[in-house]
Parts: structure tokens; C-alpha cells; sequence
């Protein structure tokens, strides 16, 4: 599949993962108009990539993104239309993208950046790599989906106290609050998630692209909504080859080799 | 697709007896003509003949349930054109449908697509499902009873936004605004609703053809009046065969066997 000529961003598709890579170093990898606009083409292609098994969303540079580029005209400034037609789909696009989507945040990631790395299913930071709540630094408040997903994962009062004070968390000190999945040092992280995108590339596709499906309804669903929708994917799951495939290579004690669907 | 094609396919479940009403003009996102309503009526009305068949499904494909009108059937017509069509009376030929049809929807249920669902039972549909009137957009309002069937469904304020705007809603608002009665995984949409279907062509043909005329009357009576009518059918099934057989199923612990006498 030809890929499209990003300006903003590097897509490289190898060995089923597509690789996204903000590409404007010189401003930490800023989510201008174009980026967003290339960002949100970009995952929409992966979805429909029958080759593509996991997608990586990552940032050339010393930066992962600082969020929304202040240097931006006055298009920028019109908050609530670029975030209800630019940013909020792009976090819409990456949770249902039907893939594993991995954020290898390699380093500041702060406002927006924040908030996209966040909306990836998994997340994996350099030690040296820092969450910047920066919306309160310039007076505005947190958007991109970044409330909602602090408040659920750290709880009320230790969101609001990031989001009051703007004031950086450490790689590992995310980790400890359960908002990542892994930090290693900045030279390790890029074989680190290679790593993780190869297992889940490998790994039932659709099936994981259900159970995500499944996760997504359970943040908002009651018990007895999320067992219901849990069944209906189970019933799409059992009719999938790769759930013959993974029932025949146990009786067989052998590694499944899964196709994705 | 041919031009003698069906724009209609019935698909019966004898064993379940239940069929398979199923849109199929893919390329216009099934928009309804003259001709797809004519097909549509007399499936419905050959269905409700049928001793067989109990209960149906009306769907579109995985893309469209049904976009609305023809809207080149249209553009350049004349009051009297719109009369002398006579549209009117395939809607009215719904109405007349004795047994219970359900509304299968995925994707887009738009316009005439959305009046059909709405003169249908009840609707179950796929988490892509969208709804909305868009008519306002193009200059008109609905005219096959969006406005009238809306108001009753979601209430004035909600429809006046729908209708006013044209601007659709989404399967999770159409649930919680008690349009729809249940939302499920999309691929799922089709087989939970003939499994309804199924479930409800277990119950007796006379009970189900009088609870359906009696739910149908409180849209058209004063509650005294509706609980009159609702009285005098209730007494009227003490006349069937099916009521005794009911009743004694219940005494003796065992499932009724309905035979629709």
C-alpha cells in the first residue's frame, strides 16, 4: 500500500506494526494543523490496513508532543472548533482504532501530548521522559480527553492536583500511579516496544481489537451491561479463526499461529 | 446489480418461524423509492398472511439500515407530483402490518430510513448506528411521520433539535433517549434481532397481533379510552384457544404450545 506524503509525521509499516512518528522536532513534535490533520489520516489508514497488526505512536527527538503549538495562527485560538473537529477525533480514532495502539513516549510530552499518548491502549516511557499537565501554565483547563483519563487512573485528588499545579511527573512516578505500563532507559525504549509491537503483531488481532471494544464500553458500562457486551463479543471472538487456531494448537501443544481475524 | 434485481429479500426461518425482511439497494445506502417501499409492503403484507411466520425483521446492510429518500425522485417534483405518488399509502400499508416487525439498523438510519424504523415495533441496533431527520437541510421536513413519531419516542425538546437542525444521533444516545430498545455489537445486530424475533414468535400469533394494536392505540387515545380498548381485547382473548393453553401450560409447569386460534 503506497502511503500517502506526510509533511508533519513518518509512517513506516514493517513487519505488521505501523510506526507513527511526530516529526517536528525543532517545536518537541507540536500538534499544529497539519499534524492533526495528517495524525488522524494517518490512524485511519492503519485501521483499515488489513497488514498492519499494531500500530506504534512515538516522536522524532528529544520530545514525544507538547501539545497544541502556540505559535499557531488565530485558527488555533478557536479552542472549542479545534478541539470538537481536530483533537477530540483523534483520541476518538485511536480508541477505536481495531488494533493494539502503543504510545513509546521517548520524551516531554505535555498538554494534548499528554492526552494522545494517554489514549493509546499501552503505554511505555524513557526515564527521562515527563507528563506535563501544562494547560494551567497558560490558563486553560485540560481537554483532549486528558480529565477523564487522570481522574480514572489516578483517582480525584491526585488529578487534581496534577491539573491545579501543572507541574511535571516523572516517568516513574507514572508508573507507580498506574498511568503507564513501563520505563526503561531512553536507549532501550525503542527496542522495548519493537519488542511489545512484535508480540501483539503476532497476537489474535480481531480478538484484541474486541476486547477492546470491551475495555471502551466497561469504563462507562454497569456490571451488568459490561457482562452482556462481553458475551456478544465472545460470541464475534468464538467465530474467529484464530480462536480454532489457538483451541487446535493447545490440544496439539503447539504455538498458535494466528492470522488476525 | 441488475435492473430486475429485487430491491427486497425475504429470507424465512420457518423453524423459528420468523423471516428476514432485508434492503437491498447497497449502492444508494438503500435509500427508499416508490418501488423499495412497494417491495417493502408486499413482503410485509405476504409475511403477515403467512400462518408460518410469527414475527419479522426489517434491515438494510451493514452500512445503511436506509438513507432516506430518493432524493433525484424528488428534486424538481410538484406538490402535485408529491400527491399524485401517493406515498402515503405504502406508508399507510405499514401501518397495517398486524404482527410484530422489528427494526434492525446498522449504520445509517436517516430520514425516511429513520420514519420506517420509527413505524416499525421496535428497533435494535448496532453501536455505529446513527439517526437523524436531516430533511431540514435540504429545505423540507420530514414527511412520513419524523416529526409526529420523534416527538412521541424522545419527547419535544430532543426532537425539536433533531428535526430543527438535521443533525444526527449516535445508537448510545438513541438508547438512552428510549428511540431504540437495545444496542449491540454491530456484527451482532441481524442475529440478536431474528433471535428476538424468535423469542417473541414463541408467544401466541393473537395475543402478540392484539398487544401490538393495543400498544399502537396510546399513541392515538385519551387514557380512558385506551384503557377501555385495552379491557375489551384483554377480554376478547379469553375467547382463543391459546389462552386456555397458556393458562394451563402455567398450571402444569410446562411450555406452552401456541397455535394461534
Amino acid at each position: 500500500m503506497t502511503q500517502p506524503e506526510y509533511t508533519t509525521i513518518r509512517v513506516d509499516v514493517a513487519g505488521r506494526i505501523a510506526q507513527i512518528t511526530l516529526n517536528r522536532p525543532d517545536s518537541l513534535n507540536a500538534l499544529n494543523a497539519p499534524m492533526r490533520r495528517e495524525l488522524l489520516a494517518a490512524l485511519k489508514a492503519a485501521g483499515r490496513d488489513d497488514e498492519v497488526r499494531c500500530v506504534v505512536i512515538t516522536g522524532e527527538g528529544r520530545g514525544f508532543c507538547s501539545g497544541a503549538d502556540l505559535r499557531g495562527g488565530a485558527g488555533e485560538r478557536d479552542f472549542r472548533r479545534a478541539l470538537t473537529d481536530e483533537y477530540n477525533p483523534l483520541v476518538r480514532a485511536i480508541r477505536d482504532l481495531p488494533k493494539p495502539v502503543i504510545a513509546a513516549v521517548n520524551g516531554v510530552a505535555a498538554g494534548a501530548g499528554v492526552s494522545l499518548a494517554l489514549a493509546c491502549d499501552l503505554v511505555y516511557a524513557a526515564d527521562s521522559a515527563r507528563l506535563i499537565q501544562a494547560f494551567v501554565r497558560i490558563g486553560l483547563v485540560p481537554d483532549s480527553g486528558s480529565t477523564r483519563v487522570l481522574v480514572r487512573a489516578l483517582g480525584r485528588h491526585r488529578a487534581a492536583q496534577l491539573i491545579f499545579s501543572g507541574d511535571p511527573l516523572s516517568a516513574a512516578d507514572a508508573l507507580a500511579a498506574g498511568l503507564i505500563n513501563g520505563v526503561v532507559p531512553a536507549d532501550e525504549l525503542a527496542a522495548t516496544v519493537r519488542a511489545a509491537a512484535t508480540r501483539l503483531a503476532e497476537a489474535p488481532t480481531r480478538a484484541i481489537a474486541l476486547a477492546k471494544r470491551s475495555i471502551n464500553h466497561a469504563e462507562d458500562a454497569s456490571l451488568p451491561d459490561s457482562l452482556a457486551m462481553e458475551a456478544a463479543l465472545q460470541e464475534l471472538a468464538g467465530r474467529t479463526d484464530d480462536h480454532a487456531e489457538g483451541v487446535a494448537a493447545f490440544a496439539e501443544k503447539r504455538d498458535p499461529r494466528f492470522v488476525g481475524h | 446489480m441488475t435492473a430486475d434485481e429485487p430491491l427486497v429479500i425475504v429470507e424465512r426461518h420457518p423453524a423459528r418461524h420468523v423471516a428476514l425482511v432485508r434492503f437491498n439497494r447497497p449502492k444508494q445506502l438503500n435509500a427508499l423509492n416508490g418501488q423499495v417501499m412497494d417491495e417493502l409492503c408486499s413482503a410485509l403484507e405476504a409475511l403477515d398472511r403467512d400462518d408460518e411466520v410469527r414475527c419479522m425483521v426489517v434491515t438494510g446492510n451493514e452500512r445503511a439500515f436506509a438513507a432516506g429518500a430518493d432524493i433525484g425522485e424528488m428534486a424538481t417534483a410538484t406538490p402535485i407530483d408529491m400527491l399524485q405518488g401517493n406515498r402515503i399509502a405504502q406508508w399507510d400499508r405499514v401501518r397495517r402490518i398486524s404482527k410484530p416487525v422489528i427494526a434492525a439498523v446498522n449504520g445509517w438510519c436517516l430520514g425516511g430510513g429513520c420514519e420506517l424504523a420509527m413505524a416499525l415495533d421496535l428497533i435494535v441496533a448496532g453501536e455505529g448506528a446513527r439517526f437523524g431527520q436531516p430533511e431540514i437541510n435540504l429545505g423540507v421536513i420530514p414527511g412520513a411521520g419524523g416529526t409526529q413519531r420523534l416527538v412521541r419516542a424522545i419527547g419535544k425538546s430532543r426532537a425539536m433539535e433533531m428535526v430543527l437542525t438535521g443533525e444526527p444521533i449516535g445508537a448510545g444516545e438513541a438508547l438512552r433517549l428510549g428511540l431504540v430498545s437495545r444496542v449491540v455489537p454491530d456484527e451482532l445486530v441481524v442475529g440478536d434481532a431474528l433471535a428476538l424475533a424468535a423469542t417473541i414468535a414463541t408467544k401466541s400469533p393473537i395475543a402478540l397481533r392484539l398487544a401490538k394494536e393495543s400498544v399502537n392505540a396510546a399513541f392515538e387515545l385519551s387514557l380512558t379510552d385506551g384503557l377501555a380498548h385495552e379491557r375489551r381485547l384483554f377480554y376478547l382473548l379469553f375467547a382463543s384457544e391459546d389462552q386456555k393453553e397458556g393458562m394451563a401450560a402455567f398450571l402444569e409447569k410446562r411450555d406452552p404450545d401456541f397455535k394461534g386460534r
